[in-house]
């Protein structure tokens, strides 16, 4: 505790960046608030200011990176907040959060600039910023209040951006999201306080840090795994998991486009993340035990989500329901326990924030051009907007997981975990890949090709200033599906401490590696990578 | 630890007057306004405001002497010597002139800015017993040399045995104080707005705040009722004030009668409590039950049983609430502010003290009765609270389900739950009358409008009240980085720590189920049409000044809630102490 705090005095006389992280959109959305209603047009250029920023300083992190020490967590910066009870305003950055952060960085100000708010901007883009915040603070938070006050008071923005400027029954919407994922996440408030004072019970140090309960493990096996299943309904709901995922198409169809983009990009990680931080790596033993259900639940949410959006009217829908089959992947590869399906999850969490982002922002223009979402009043796009089609193209082959792009790698790389782990099951998930394909190529193809009649014949094709938009999208799902190595490389320290933290607290358990199995005769990880870049 | 109380003397009690001074100063402020109103009715206009002007930098003066008298020095000493006397009393002036063209600024009346003094004396004189009895007394060089221990301070019996002057009441005295002139503030407002005239509302609302702060400190049962009917006495009448309102009438008649009937209850259980230990005084109590073996409990056990009804009533806990609903719809809305933010807190202090104090030995007897009635009075509070069509009635409502969290606290039973429970009161505090005083002032004359459909689209005719209506909101429903959040994770660290793991869910669900009905009323606020006929709303400076002070400590304590905690913690070790 004391080695901690120093170290972490020692780094917080440089600047404390990821503090800044987290301030820096408050300080955006306060001014916001701050400013007079008179030049509306201000509002959106400053919160693209902020969150740019933002973005810029997450970019510098990734290149200040250090990879050596992936394992450990960075430019930590620690406060004492609620002194008696050993809270503290703790955050760092390991390779495991890096990308998530870098992610979210860099969405927001696209989600930003990309569309105009309907009515009332000033609250809109203040909203923004303050989702920007807690998203942030969730992925860096180092103690477990922290981590807390995030992943609820991202709730708040998000319920209001539904609510105030969704479209349909955004009411109902907002609300179904806001109890879903509340409830959920209040059972964790009551794990976080049991697992807190069991563990001063135990050690005699009241702590909320997260390092410190994760490495004493002081809790009695069968307390953990109560405590584990509060923390994993919590996240579950967040992800969302088949039977509690029922907020998530009413969310993301009424949701304003920024919103869903937001939603589906980065808000869902907080579930998956949640999952890997405070799930796998604060209770090992648990995590173990209830990872065949849980991988069980990713599976059935793999095929669930994919026969659902094969049978949507309305694109959105069929994109959301999409994601419940994506995350699916995501739950799989994670409770594989081991260095494939990890590091597979957590490059499916980018690659699903970048493809479903961009699938969102898409699907959002089109609803712009035309007023409609439902598959069966659009038709023949291709012609008036072939440009557009084109990209809608690549962005929907990346979600398919076509290989050379980037959703090939994570899913890829997931199923070999999961294969390793539980075989047959990655069997069965593996058949939702094609259902992927089905779904997404028959809606692409009632969409964009055949005649174009009505209005669809008159479509407005993108804009450069989309086109500029779509352009990072575009630059991660082919950069990250042909050379993935530098991502990988970047989290593959965190991920091997992890799985080593997992082997090492839970008795009898190795982790299932693909190459002890055979299926893949591959020696390491490396190997899998240097596969997947040949294709 | 009790030994070393003083013994108590027999004859005639040891009374620390400067340790008393928060409620004399209260006490003495009401009796001054009742008199010089009884002398002068009416003055004319330019006397009047000229007066008013004066009450500020009286106040000031009156704080800083107040704070000499209780204290060793007059405060602020330190600062006199570090600048020199000639700066300092040039800086004082100034505070003097400022606090003066402050209050004309406010446009309050007299009587509304003598109250606010008075709170603020109080408050001072609080703050100033604290320094005397918590903190430790810096001691000088030659002192230390001389081998003197430095004074550490520590709770003192004020009046004989029968009154303790310690943190814990000390914390309740201030947020009382400040519940004083927040509702003075709102008080101000309200009855220009309603046309009530005359000081009587002021009176009564400092004599109730003095019996807040005689039950906070209360070392003996005797005390506590009296304390406990002077604080109600006064609320009554306050609640039927509105003379020209049935409702409000009704709203004081049913209080009262229902109020009676449960100081009956407490009594009663007094009475039990002295048969049962030959006691009345907590010290006396806890003495005979740690040195008596009792064979025969049944006396004890109903006496704490009638205790819990009478103060049950007070705090509006399951199944003793019945009353709160239509009382809080009927009364003037600032009168209501000040009975779910002093009364309720008073009423906790008394509740916690009794049964923390005296009764810590029979815990496992009451814990779970307090467990059962804080289940039940979390889930009416909120489940209850969903079906409201009226916002007073619905706030009523939710004022039951926060009872029900500070139930949760006093439930544990220990330093912990004593800590969160101070903690969520002094929050609650604020965050109500924020709550209640932006209803006062969207509900208009009459308090006509006080349907929640009235709320539709507040955000049109006042941006500004919507936004501070939306945050007390989301603090009352437990959105991190407000108070509300933190009170109610102390309550629950409280409850888990004392392995009360299924109470700390309900409670969680109960707070899931809360949190939707505020976000409900939030979002009609900005979704909902208004009429095209409806005004936009003018704020009074007064009521401005109380909303925004309740606002930025709900907000400015939800981002450090360090301070609070420590005091909530140094409240609980004086207690114990």
């Amino acid at each position: 505790m004391q080695s901690l705090l120093l170290a972490a005095e020692g780094g917080s006389a440089s600047f404390p960046v990821l503090s800044a992280l987290v301030i820096l959109p408050v300080i955006g959305a306060l001014t916001l608030l701050l400013l007079p209603n008179n030049r509306p047009e201000n509002f959106k250029q400053l919160a693209f200011l902020f969150s740019s920023l933002v973005g810029a300083m997450a970019i510098w992190i990734l290149t200040d990176f250090d990879t050596a020490h992936a394992a450990d967590f960075q430019h930590q910066n620690s406060h004492t907040w609620i002194e008696s009870l050993g809270i503290s305003w703790h955050l760092g950055i390991d390779g495991i959060s890096l990308w998530l952060v870098v992610l979210t960085a860099v969405i927001f100000p696209i989600a930003i600039i990309a569309i105009d708010a309907e009515h009332t901007p000033k609250a809109y883009y203040a909203w923004l910023l303050i989702l920007e915040a807690g998203c942030m603070g969730v992925f860096l938070a180092l103690d477990l209040f922290a981590f807390f006050v995030f992943f609820e008071i991202v709730l708040i923005p998000m319920y209001f951006l539904i609510g105030q400027w969704g479209h349909g029954e955004r009411a109902y919407a907002a609300t179904k999201f806001f109890i879903y994922t509340m409830f959920g996440s209040a059972l964790m408030l009551v794990g976080i306080l049991s697992l807190a004072f069991l563990n001063q019970a135990e050690t005699g140090v009241l702590t909320f840090n997260l390092i410190e309960l994760a490495e004493s493990q002081a809790i009695a096996t069968t307390t953990a795994r109560w405590i584990f299943l509060s923390f994993a309904l919590a996240f579950a709901v967040k992800v969302p998991l088949f039977p509690v995922h029922t907020w998530l198409p009413d969310a993301h169809t009424n949701a304003p486009t920024a919103g869903s983009v937001i939603l589906a990009a980065v808000m869902l990680k907080l579930g998956t993340y949640g999952f890997l931080r405070f799930g796998v790596y604060l209770f090992p033993e648990a995590a173990v035990w209830f990872a065949p259900a849980l991988v069980t639940l990713g599976t059935i949410g793999i095929i669930y989500g994919a026969i659902a959006a094969t049978m949507q009217r309305d694109l959105k829908r069929l994109v959301a329901y999409s994601s419940v089959a994506h995350l699916g992947f995501i739950v799989i590869g994670t409770f594989a326990l081991n260095t494939e399906g990890i590091e597979g999850g957590i490059l499916q969490m980018v690659n699903h924030g970048l493809s479903t982002g961009a699938l969102f922002l898409l699907v959002g223009w089109i609803y712009d051009r035309r007023h409609t979402r439902e598959i069966s009043e659009l038709g023949g796009l291709q012609k008036p907007a072939p440009f557009f089609a084109g990209v809608f193209m690549v962005v929907m082959l990346s979600s398919i997981g076509l290989p050379g792009l980037n959703g090939f790698v994570g899913e890829f790389l997931t199923l070999i975990g999961a294969f390793a782990a539980h075989r047959w099951w990655a069997v069965v998930a593996a058949s939702g890949v094609i259902i992927a394909a089905l779904y997404l190529l028959w809606a692409y193809q009632r969409v964009f090709h055949g005649p174009a009649e009505g209005e669809n014949a008159t479509m407005k094709d993108l804009t450069f200033k989309e086109a500029l938009i779509m352009a990072p999208f575009l630059f991660g799902i082919v950069f990250m599906g042909v050379y993935p190595k530098p991502v990988i490389e970047r989290m593959e320290p965190a991920v091997e401490a992890l799985i080593e933290h997992v082997e090492f607290h839970v008795e009898d358990f190795e982790s299932p590696r693909p190459g002890h199995l055979g299926p893949v005769d591959d020696h390491g990880d490396d190997g899998a990578v240097s596969e997947e870049d040949d294709h | 630890m009790l030994g070393q109380l003083p013994t108590p003397p027999v004859e005639t009690p040891d009374v620390v007057w400067s340790a008393l001074s928060p409620i004399l100063a209260l006490a003495v402020g009401a009796i001054l306004l009742i008199m010089f109103r009884s002398i002068v009715k009416r003055m004319p206009e330019e006397y009047d405001a000229t007066l008013t002007m004066l009450v500020g930098p009286v106040t000031v003066l009156a704080m800083w002497i107040v704070g000499g008298l209780v204290g060793t020095d007059v405060p602020l000493a330190d600062l006199r010597d570090d600048v020199g006397e000639p700066a300092f009393y040039i800086g004082l002036a100034l505070v003097l002139i400022v606090s003066a063209l402050f209050v004309k600024a406010l446009e309050i009346g007299f009587d509304a800015a003598f109250t606010v003094g008075v709170g603020l004396v109080s408050f001072a004189a609080t703050v100033v017993v604290w320094q005397q009895h918590f903190r430790a007394q810096p001691i000088t060089e030659e002192e230390f040399l001389a081998g003197v221990a430095p004074d550490f301070g520590g709770p003192i019996a004020a009046f004989g045995t029968q009154y303790g002057v310690d943190g814990f009441a000390l914390v309740f005295g201030g947020v009382i104080a400040l519940a004083v002139v927040l509702s003075a503030l709102l008080f101000d407002d309200y009855l220009r707005r309603e046309g009530i005239d005359g000081a009587e509302m002021y009176v009564l609302l400092m004599l109730s705040a003095a019996g807040g702060l005689i039950m906070a400190g209360s070392n003996d049962l005797i005390v506590l009722f009296l304390g406990l009917e002077t604080l109600s006495i006064a609320v009554y009448v306050m609640a039927a004030m509105h003379t020209k309102r049935t409702e409000s009438l009704e709203s004081g008649l049913k209080y009262f009668i229902l109020g009676a009937f449960s100081s009956a209850f407490l009594l009663y259980g007094m009475a039990m409590i002295y048969g049962a230990t030959g006691s009345l005084n907590l010290v006396g109590i806890r003495i005979y039950l740690e040195s008596v073996i009792i064979l025969d409990n049944a006396m004890l056990l109903a006496g704490f049983a009638l205790l819990l009804v009478g103060l049950g009533f007070k705090v509006a806990a399951v199944p003793f609430h019945a009353w709160t609903p239509d009382v809080y719809q009927g009364a003037p809305t600032p009168v209501v502010a000040f009975m779910a933010s002093a009364v309720k807190a008073a009423a906790f202090a008394a509740l916690v003290r009794v049964f923390y104090l005296a009764f810590i030995d029979f815990r496992d007897d009451w814990q779970p009765v307090i467990y059962a009635m804080a289940v039940l009075t979390l889930l009416v509070g909120a489940f209850l609270a969903i079906v409201q069509r009226d916002a007073k009635r619905m706030l009523a409502y939710s004022s039951i389900g926060h009872a029900g969290f500070i139930l949760v606290g006093v439930q544990a039973a220990t330093e912990r739950g004593v800590a969160s429970v101070v903690f969520y009161a002094a929050a609650y505090t604020f965050m109500v009358v924020g709550s209640f005083g932006v209803l006062s002032v969207v509900s208009g004359r009459g308090d006509r409008a006080s349907s929640l459909d009235d709320l539709n689209g507040l955000n049109r005719r006042s941006p500004v009240l919507a936004f501070a209506l939306t945050l007390f909101l989301l603090g009352q429903a437990g959105v991190p980085l407000t108070t509300g959040f933190v009170a109610k994770f102390e309550v629950l660290s409280a409850a888990v720590d004392a392995r009360s793991y299924w109470l700390a869910v309900i409670a969680m669900i109960s707070a899931v189920v809360s949190a939707f009905l505020y976000l409900r009323i939030v979002l009609s606020m900005y979704l909902g049409t208004v009429d095209e006929d409806a005004e936009p709303i003018s704020v009074h400076p007064t009521a401005a000044l109380a909303i925004g002070v309740a606002l930025v400590l709900t907000i400015g304590f939800g981002l450090v809630p360090g301070p609070i905690d420590q005091l909530a913690n140094d409240a609980i070790l004086a207690l114990a102490g």
